[in-house]
């Protein structure tokens, strides 16, 4: 008989008074009792809506029975089939628009909670796993992936698991991309990431880092080096600013740079780790994404006493998960919706000291569907802070673009593929993630990741064919 | 991890070191620079590569402890190792096609210098170098710049090595003198690049100088290292670090170096006392610093 509760089971989080202070994880994950509990609401429709809604087709209502039978590592294997990384997606998977959202249970009352069951069943393999490599067949043809970030892992997970000879290129010291230096500690603890990350090595992936691809080897010598295709997943890493004035001022960060130096450098260590950040006793954070929450949030836990969300449009507008904009409010963050900024004012010595604000309100919809905002006259007003982060979103990085002759791009910098195989327009190259997307999802990086390993299979294995 | 290879001290504060980085090396050219991180702790620090070999697979680096991390890696020795080591970054600077050229050094800025002048030098340009210090015990690499160099000239703030001046009064003074330069390059404290450009400004010299500000990732990632340059905002990491000196806001540079004086204050204090609990402890004193 499935449990015909309307509702989720409610994830146990750490209370918003005391977690605001501190990095460790929000959301504490179900126990054993919960899970099995939550998964025996799932009603195993034959026509599995969920699975359509999610980007790497994991196969839920199969996983979810194991889980409801307490067969941990089987769910466990299950997951893996089709994804690389759930203790991630179980995290950070906008659940609510995808795979939950078709869940028939939704209908009335709550989904199926599908995302908090991957992530138990991840944390339970990880808390139990038992080390077992199996061996595929080797097929000795070199695969070169650009990038640790979701898609190169899953991209060079899955081609592992066909016997391809598989190398990560790792700009940073530490692999696992936007993992590491952009989603916090709280939200997403490194310690996990690194485990994922090392599951994807298990496979016989090698990553080297420190290598800067465009620098140290351009795409046309990775391929003089015996790399028969390559995959691009290098992401989203070139911060865009508002171009206001007080943009260059001592104390304004762009999310990226704000979010590494926490992240990636610990700067919440500093003195401990040697890599500082500067937060002040009032933030504000331009944009309404969840890397705009992420900033927000880690900023109220280095000490600032007001933080704020200052966003253009109104809250129905705000790309951020609904969880990351609930969880920012019970820690203290206080919105400004409706509100543009038009300036930095700085001290004498070139110090933030304010952020003037325009105050907003809705017109007709623009070319994204949403209502363009339009400044009310004479509403202009100073908010004074010591530290503004721009957080208005990312493009992708130009450095192997510039540095490949017939790599095509879009203007704004994406490369241009083939929608189902990644395919680039130079030969032999895929790419896949926010480096094609701009600054999307984990999860749409994942998949992207694993229809050019498909293609790069297909493409590597017709070769052999003519050989 | 990398290794170090070789190791001298230049003087009181500035040490070189050769380290074993055969990708780096095999790519590197004048003007570009590398990051660094010593451990696991470590703060990613820039520093602009002073000279490779790429047959050896080595690359020469040239520094002065001024912080945590540069009096930590002036500490260590030939086979110790670091722990990253990342590059070449930047975009190398372009030398080809210059008849004569002026290379400015100012003080640690010479082993930035020193690459351009013998990239300059061995493609056939005149080459004027001018290095300036603040006294006679910290000049480095005069015999190197000399063999790099057409001319070599080095003026000293204090005149302990009997030609008191700023790199700007000798400039100045070729120029009058009818030399006539189709490029000048300055490296060195941003202070002293601001007045090579003022002055090369009103003489129409074209002037390049080499930024280093703050940053952390060295790819275009974080966006810390913005110059203005020409009233746009430019990334130092990929759009430089060479850029027109008529054309950079070194005040808006200055400024911004000076972001996070005070916790470097306070990481340092925090290493010294580190260390003095190590001595402590080395020497069987009560280690509890």
């Amino acid at each position: 008989m499935p449990n015909m509760s309307l509702n989720k089971q409610k994830m146990p989080e750490q209370d918003p008074n005391i977690r605001n202070k501190n990095f460790l994880e929000v959301a504490l994950g179900y126990t054993e009792e919960m899970a099995r509990e939550e998964a025996q609401r799932c009603l195993q429709c034959k026509n599995k809506p969920c699975v359509a809604g999610c980007p790497v087709n994991v196969q839920i209502p199969e996983f979810i029975k194991l889980v409801a039978e307490g067969r941990f590592e089987e769910a466990y294997g299950k997951i893996r089939e089709t994804n690389s990384l759930p203790g991630v997606c179980g995290r950070v998977c906008p659940q609510e628009t995808q795979c939950e959202q078709l869940c028939v249970r939704a209908k009335k009352g709550e989904s199926v909670a599908i995302g908090r069951l991957e992530r138990y069943v991840a944390d339970w393999y990880m808390a139990n796993r038992k080390n077992k490599v199996e061996s595929v067949e080797a097929k000795n043809k070199k695969v070169a992936v650009v990038g640790s970030g979701p898609a190169g892992l899953t991209c060079a997970g899955d081609l592992a698991k066909l016997g391809y000879d598989v190398t990560i290129f790792e700009a940073f010291h530490v692999p696992g991309g936007v993992l590491m230096y952009g989603i916090p500690e709280f939200r997403l603890p490194k310690s996990l990431v690194q485990k994922e990350i090392d599951t994807v090595k298990e496979l016989g992936v090698k990553i080297m880092t420190n290598m800067v691809i465009g620098k140290v080897f351009s795409l046309d010598e990775l391929i003089e080096e015996g790399y028969e295709a390559i995959f691009i997943g290098s992401g989203a890493g070139l911060p865009s600013f508002m171009g206001i004035p007080g943009e260059n001022l001592n104390g304004v960060y762009s999310a990226n740079e704000f979010l590494t130096r926490i992240n990636l450098m610990k700067a919440y260590k500093f003195p401990d780790c040697d890599t500082p950040v500067k937060i002040g006793k009032n933030v504000a954070v331009v944009g309404g994404g969840n890397v705009a929450m992420d900033a927000a949030r880690c900023a109220k836990r280095l000490g600032a006493e007001n933080v704020y969300i200052v966003y253009r449009r109104s809250e129905a507008e705000m790309p951020a998960r609904l969880e990351e904009v609930h969880h920012a409010r019970e820690e203290g963050i206080i919105f400004k919706l409706l509100t543009n900024p038009t300036r930095i004012e700085g001290t004498e010595d070139g110090w933030v000291k304010g952020i003037e604000c325009s105050e907003m309100v809705l017109g007709e919809p623009d070319s994204s569907g949403r209502r363009r905002p339009v400044p009310k006259e004479g509403s202009e007003h100073v908010v004074d802070v010591d530290t503004v982060v721009i957080a208005i979103g990312q493009s992708p990085n130009p450095l192997i673009k510039s540095t490949t002759p017939g790599l095509e791009t879009q203007k704004w910098g994406g490369i241009i593929v083939e929608e189902e195989t990644g395919a680039t327009s130079k030969a032999a190259v895929y790419a896949g993630g926010d480096a094609v997307t701009g600054a999307a999802t984990v999860i749409l990086a994942m998949g992207a990741g694993k229809k050019a390993a498909a293609a790069i299979d297909k493409y590597l294995s017709s070769d052999n064919i003519k050989v | 991890m990398f290794k170090i290879v070789r190791k001298e001290v230049l003087n009181p504060s500035v040490k070189l070191m050769e380290i074993e980085a055969p990708f780096v090396a095999r790519k590197a050219e004048p003007g570009q620079f590398i990051i660094f991180r010593i451990d696991e702790e470590g703060e990613r620090i820039p520093l602009t590569i002073a000279d490779f070999d790429r047959k050896k697979g080595t690359v020469t680096i040239i520094f002065q402890e001024v912080g945590k991390s540069t009096r930590m890696l002036g500490q260590m020795k030939v086979g110790d190792v670091i722990l990253d080591f990342v590059g070449p970054l930047g975009v190398a600077s372009h030398l080809e096609n210059y008849k004569k050229v002026a290379v400015i050094g100012g003080g640690l800025g010479t082993a930035i210098a020193y690459p351009q002048a013998k990239k300059l030098h061995s493609l056939g340009a005149e080459v004027d170098s001018i290095i300036g210090f603040r006294s006679k015990d910290l000049i480095i690499l005069e015999e190197e710049m000399k063999q790099a160099s057409t001319r070599l000239f080095v003026a000293t703030d204090d005149g302990s090595n009997g030609n008191k001046g700023f790199v700007t009064d000798i400039l100045k003074r070729l120029v009058e003198e009818g030399n006539s330069y189709d490029l000048v390059i300055a490296i060195g404290p941003l202070i002293m690049m601001k007045f090579v450009s003022l002055l090369t400004k009103q003489y129409g010299i074209k002037t390049l100088v080499s930024m280093n500000p703050v940053m952390v990732d060295g790819t275009g990632m974080c966006g810390g290292c913005r110059v203005t340059v020409g009233g746009k905002t430019k990334f130092a990491c990929v759009d430089g670090p060479d850029f027109d000196g008529h054309e950079v806001d070194f005040d808006e540079a200055m400024r911004r170096q000076n972001m996070y004086k005070k916790e470097e204050k306070k990481s340092e204090e925090k290493h010294a006392c580190r260390l003095v609990s190590q001595e402590q402890k080395a020497y069987g004193g009560e280690g509890n610093a």
